[in-house]
């Protein structure tokens, strides 16, 4: 998918993370923040970058604020954001397909 | 990816517990509590800007939470608004064991619902047949048809009232003894046992008033409700001491189920326990206690 | 070496005489040769003790670089004392290289860290430490490593001679010009003084520090007068907001109720739970939820509580009222209804540390606990207990009296959250082992309840019962299943803090956390 506008998902709240995409220069650019990051700062970036790579999207500009989301949720916010950055988010979503 | 088996029609559903579909520290263990069912919502409790994001949160949490032996019921938005058909895509690829219809006032609406969930089933690769409805009935067109409702389709398993806009439409508040709703309660409940299926009373929504929440428990006992919607994990444990069964019903359907199964072997239909004739007529309801007496912890046993 | 928690302790810090951890009791029935202070004779009549301000104090207790001021924690959150006390010393009197031993520090002392990164600083030794401090220190800002105790480890080392007080500033609601103090009758009331009692004897010097001097005698008095040697009357000790809060309540959380729940339960289907019985609880959600559930268990089989102790807030103090519990023994209080009740309500007494926690004197009240109800940070599979370093490995916390009340206790119950957000409570080690696991008996958590294996009877009791629990290590694969196994915390070699052990052993160290590297 391209990115096509700025579009933000998600929460700052505890167990959520927001997520804020906007579009890139032929790569993905990762800021990411996370209150556990000790422990968990890869496993969350790798599973942003694997949520990415389903969607097909390569080329974005993304800002995470993790705040002890469950890998679900960030896959949840990740991937609501992207399909709202392509005006998508409302209807016919690949269920079990690109997002899973 | 958790696999789930597939939904039971006819279940212990005492409680059914909402729970913002939206929010993730919500959803993740809701089952912990210990009610029947989870209701997660994306109608109410799910603002209109967040409906997209908060089916993407539904999918995975589906896919990923072992909800264990609790029901997942996931209640829809309205088939007034543009949501309710990504509601059931997002439902049946989850693998929802239910669907909760918001507003339901015709027979006609069970059977939109039904169409776009064989859809879903047939699009996502799902056994057809496989996803659960029931109806909430939340206005006195839905009241007047509820039974058109309760057997409008084979998928149903039980009606809800939905007290807050009922009694909008009814121009009347919650009242201490409950005949505000009793006609419309005692409406659905008739038309319920006549369809064959199950009814479970509104919310109570005071936290603070226990001795009003549960009045209105015992009186839905009282009525027949197999159980009841509710909005905190603390009303839990009083529904379910309300409708335990008591000893003597537990002993009595042990008698019965157990004389059933020696009087059947030897080819005799009808025979007494404790001197009361005794029929098939009875043998549903004596396993139905049983296996309440079983989900409340009474019970052990190999009849049911 | 490694002690009987696993823990690898470095040899350099196992000389005069310290040794690693060995198991509960291990210090039992040995000698300790009790330190005595250097105090001044006031035998000429005075009229009167004040002086007018702190440096004027620090003075006439001949202050110097190099010396070990004492405060405690009474005032909580809301304390300006050490603050004060900190900054006349350094900032009037220009010492340095000095050294804060406390009964905790909390984010009130956030201007301490400064005088830490300036060198100024150079020692602390306290049982709770967070905010900016907990930070400076993690971050190795300390020439020498913090030393963490309990609150019952605290006084065995002051009186072991192992904490040399110099001077102790005493931060009392009330005072007469003499010193006799109290914890109430002022404006920033805390009630019980228990943290200060030992300081007062066995320090060199006494300075109270007061914001409302009433007539003499002060009595009954919590301090008294024959230790001080110095009263200042500064503006405000503390904030009244922050020191007891309006009340504690009774969390309405359902998570933290039905764990409370299963508290109460695991409780009642013990042989202890009898007339009589006695209890400590914490005050977070599902420690003092406990409470509401205990005596709906206590009336059902019409018993009451014998005593209570620790840290009092308010739903005790109703207990007291009603009649259920006999008496109230009490170190510090928590909320403006124990402040109130302390030495006013018949059978509300007041306790010093030692009294309360001391494993070293000969007869500390937690010796006869017969329940006491815990939180933990981290819970690992040893059923070792981490109350002091975040998931980060900074220091955050406080073991407080949790390891002297688990050690004491016939029966210990942890209660937390399986998981808290994404971080697992109950995991394969914890960061840091506050409390060992050969005290800890039973842990209940949202998702279950473990017993451990040292203690077969408990397992009987809950079987009997019919309450269902499971493996501790089943808890733990729970939990990751959850939020997934976390990556190690990377460490460099330098010690920044020791954690001893309440018998004065080495329970374990912290080490300084190596910055993370998301592409290491």
């Amino acid at each position: 998918m391209e990115i096509k506008k700025p579009a933000a998902a998600g929460t700052l709240e505890s167990s959520d993370a927001q997520v804020m995409i906007e579009p890139g220069d032929g790569k993905i650019e990762l800021s990411l923040q996370s209150s556990v990051m000790n422990q968990y700062g890869r496993q969350i970036r790798a599973t942003i970058l694997e949520t990415l790579e389903r969607l097909d999207v390569t080329s974005a500009k993304l800002t995470v604020v993790d705040k002890g989301a469950l890998d679900c949720t960030l896959k949840a916010r990740v991937e609501c954001a992207v399909f709202r950055s392509c005006d998508a988010s409302e209807a016919n979503i690949p269920w079990g397909g690109a997002v899973r | 990816m958790i696999p789930r088996p597939r939904p039971e029609r006819f279940r212990l559903r005492r409680t059914m517990m909402f729970m913002n579909a939206q929010k993730p520290g919500l959803i993740k263990d809701a089952y912990i509590y210990g009610c029947d069912s989870i209701m997660l919502d994306l109608e109410d409790a799910v603002a209109e800007n967040q409906k997209d994001a908060a089916r993407f949160s539904l999918y995975h949490a589906l896919k990923t939470v072992d909800y264990g032996d609790t029901e997942v019921i996931v209640r829809i938005n309205g088939l007034d608004t543009p949501h309710w058909q990504e509601d059931i895509r997002v439902c049946v690829a989850g693998g929802a064991d239910g669907i909760r219809i918001a507003k339901c006032e015709s027979a006609q609406d069970v059977k939109t619902v039904e169409a776009a969930v064989e859809a879903a089933e047939r699009e996502f690769g799902v056994e057809v047949g496989r996803t659960l409805l029931m109806a909430a009935l939340e206005s006195p067109k839905g009241i007047l048809n509820a039974y058109e409702i309760c057997a409008a389709s084979e998928r149903m398993f039980g009606v809800a009232i939905s007290g807050g806009d009922f009694r909008k439409c009814m121009q009347t508040t919650p009242q201490r003894d409950g005949v505000d709703m009793l006609v419309a309660r005692g409406q659905m409940l008739i038309a319920a046992r006549a369809a064959g299926i199950q009814c479970f009373d509104t919310v109570f929504t005071n936290l603070d008033d226990t001795e009003g929440f549960e009045a209105e428990v015992l009186q839905n006992k009282a009525m027949g409700f197999d159980g009841k919607s509710l909005i905190n994990p603390k009303q839990i444990r009083f529904v379910h001491q309300v409708f335990a069964p008591t000893e003597k019903e537990i002993t009595q359907a042990e008698k019965i189920l157990t004389a059933y199964r020696e009087q059947s072997a030897a080819g005799v239909g009808v025979f007494t326990v404790d001197g009361k004739m005794i029929d098939i007529a009875f043998i549903p309801g004596a396993e139905r206690t049983l296996k309440l007496a079983r989900a409340c912890g009474m019970w052990e046993g190999d009849l049911v | 070496m490694k002690n009987a928690v696993g823990r690898e302790i470095p040899d350099f810090l196992l000389t005069n005489g310290k040794e690693v951890y060995q198991g509960k009791n291990y210090m039992d029935g040995k000698y300790i040769q009790k330190a005595s202070p250097r105090t001044r004779r006031y035998e000429k009549p005075q009229e009167s003790k004040l002086v007018e301000t702190l440096a004027d104090a620090l003075r006439a207790c001949g202050a110097k670089s190099g010396m070990t001021f004492s405060f405690h924690h009474h005032l909580r959150d809301g304390d300006f004392v050490v603050n004060m006390v900190m900054k006349a010393a350094i900032e009037e009197l220009g010492l340095d290289n000095l050294t804060i031993a406390a009964s905790s520090l909390g984010s009130a002392h956030d201007p301490i860290a400064d005088y830490i990164e300036q060198g100024k600083v150079v020692g602390i030794q306290t049982s709770g430490i967070r905010g900016r401090m907990g930070e400076v220190v993690s971050a190795g800002k300390l020439p020498t490593p913090a030393i963490i105790r309990s609150h019952g480890g605290r006084p065995r080392a002051i009186e072991g001679g192992e904490v040399h007080i110099d001077i102790a500033f005493i931060a009392a609601p009330t005072s007469d010009c003499v010193g006799n103090c109290r914890g109430i009758g002022g404006k920033s009331d805390c009630g019980s003084m228990g943290y200060a009692m030992t300081d007062a004897e066995y320090a060199d010097h006494v300075v109270i520090v007061t914001d409302c001097l009433v007539d003499f005698p002060n009595m009954p008095a919590s301090v008294e007068a024959i230790n001080v040697d110095a009263v200042v009357v500064v503006d405000s000790i503390g904030n009244p907001k922050k020191i007891a809060s309006a009340a504690a309540r009774i969390s309405q959380n359902p998570r933290d109720l039905m764990m409370a729940e299963n508290v109460a339960k695991v409780i009642a289907s013990t042989p202890y739970f009898k007339d009589g019985f006695s209890f400590q609880t914490g005050v977070g959600g599902p420690s003092l939820a406990a409470n509401l559930f205990l005596e709906q268990y206590m009336d059902e089989r019409n018993i009451k509580m014998g005593w209570a102790i620790g840290g009092i807030c308010g739903p005790m103090v109703e207990l007291l009222k009603k009649g259920k519990v006999g008496k109230v023994i009490d170190v510090q209080d928590f909320d403006l209804d124990a402040v109130r009740s302390i030495n006013q309500t018949p059978n509300h007494f007041e306790m010093s540390a030692s009294q309360y926690a001391n494993p070293a004197n000969k007869g500390a009240f937690v010796n006869k606990l017969d329940f006491v109800v815990l939180a933990a940070l981290e819970i690992d599979t040893g059923f070792n207990v981490n109350v002091l370093t975040g998931s980060d490995g900074v220091l955050r916390g406080a073991p407080g009296g949790h390891p002297d009340t688990a050690a004491g206790s016939k029966v210990c119950i942890i209660v937390t959250p399986l998981v808290r957000g994404r971080m697992a409570t109950v995991c394969e080690h914890v960061v840091t082992v506050t409390t060992p696991g050969d005290c800890v008996d039973v842990l209940v958590t949202d998702y279950g309840i473990a017993v451990n294996p040292l203690r077969p009877d408990l397992v009987e009791c809950l079987d009997n019962a019919g309450i269902p629990h499971v493996s501790i290590e089943e808890l733990k694969e729970k939990a990751y299943s959850i939020v997934g196994r976390p990556d190690d915390l990377q460490w460099e070699d330098k010690v920044i803090a020791v954690l001893e052990a309440r018998d004065g052993t080495i329970l374990d160290v912290v080490r300084k956390i190596r910055p993370y590297q998301l592409d290491g």
